[in-house]
């Protein structure tokens, strides 16, 4: 495959890992490797897509340099106890929401909107970075439970936990800066 | 409000639903959950918005464009 053709999915990679990574440089990074990679050997079945076969090499880009991230410092432990605090701060002490989530009527009207799509990423930004890992390895990279847990050494108890106060956050924030004051 | 075993919290409804996008919830689980949602909207709410979040996610991740 010559560099040309694999010029195409630049932009396409560079999102993917954009959103994973959340810092602009490491993305640009990872993409110029695996770009490199593809060209330099890496062997294209032809069974899947271009796309997705890139996709693939990215991927593997993506967790190496999570490990490399991960040994550098400790991201499992540290702030458990005010990310349990923001949690259970949405909830009265029976268990009962504090404010009850409101009907977002036809939200995928929202995903034209690029004012929609500020808020959705701010939302995803301003999410504790140990959250913000698990949740886009599980979401934007589709890594089951079990994979999750293996590279970021933690249980799947564990990663439930962060996955559900990750979703609480971002449901939260979402609402508040963009469907909540609309009705 | 008091709760008898077989009632959820809110909280523990959106605990099994965050879950439920992870594992096959277990029957006793999705029949405690069925009943509060009859009953909660905020936690209907609350279900409809993760598949939501999910599909947004996938929505950006998948488009080419680059601001």
């Amino acid at each position: 495959m010559n560099s040309e053709n694999l010029h195409q999915y630049q932009p396409y990679l560079l999102r993917y890992a954009l959103v994973q990574l959340r810092d602009p440089q490491l993305a640009a990074d990872v993409v110029q490797e695996t770009l490199l990679a593809a060209l330099d050997g890496a062997v294209f079945s032809g069974k899947s897509s271009r796309k997705t076969w890139l996709t693939g090499i990215l991927k593997h880009k993506i967790i190496d340099l999570l490990r490399r991230q991960a040994r550098e410092r400790s991201l499992t432990d540290g702030d458990d106890a005010s990310e349990a605090e923001a949690v259970d701060a949405l909830f009265a002490n029976d268990g009962h929401w504090r404010q009850f989530p409101v009907e977002w009527g036809d939200p995928e009207k929202s995903f034209a909107d690029k004012k929609f799509r500020e808020v959705f990423e701010m939302c995803a930004r301003v999410m504790p970075i140990r959250l913000a890992r698990a949740f886009t390895m599980r979401e934007v990279m589709e890594l089951s439970t079990d994979e999750i847990c293996k590279e970021l050494a933690i249980t799947p108890t564990n990663l439930w936990v962060m996955l559900h106060r990750a979703r609480l956050l971002l449901r939260e924030c979402i609402e508040i800066k963009w469907f909540g004051n609309r009705t | 409000m008091k709760m008898n075993w077989f009632e959820l919290s809110c909280k523990q409804a959106s605990v099994l639903l965050s879950q439920a996008q992870e594992r096959r919830l277990g029957m006793l689980e999705r029949s405690k959950l069925r009943l509060h949602l009859l009953a909660c909207d905020g936690c209907t709410n609350f279900f409809k918005q993760l598949s939501f979040i999910r599909a947004a996610i996938r929505h950006y991740r998948d488009s080419d464009t680059i601001e």
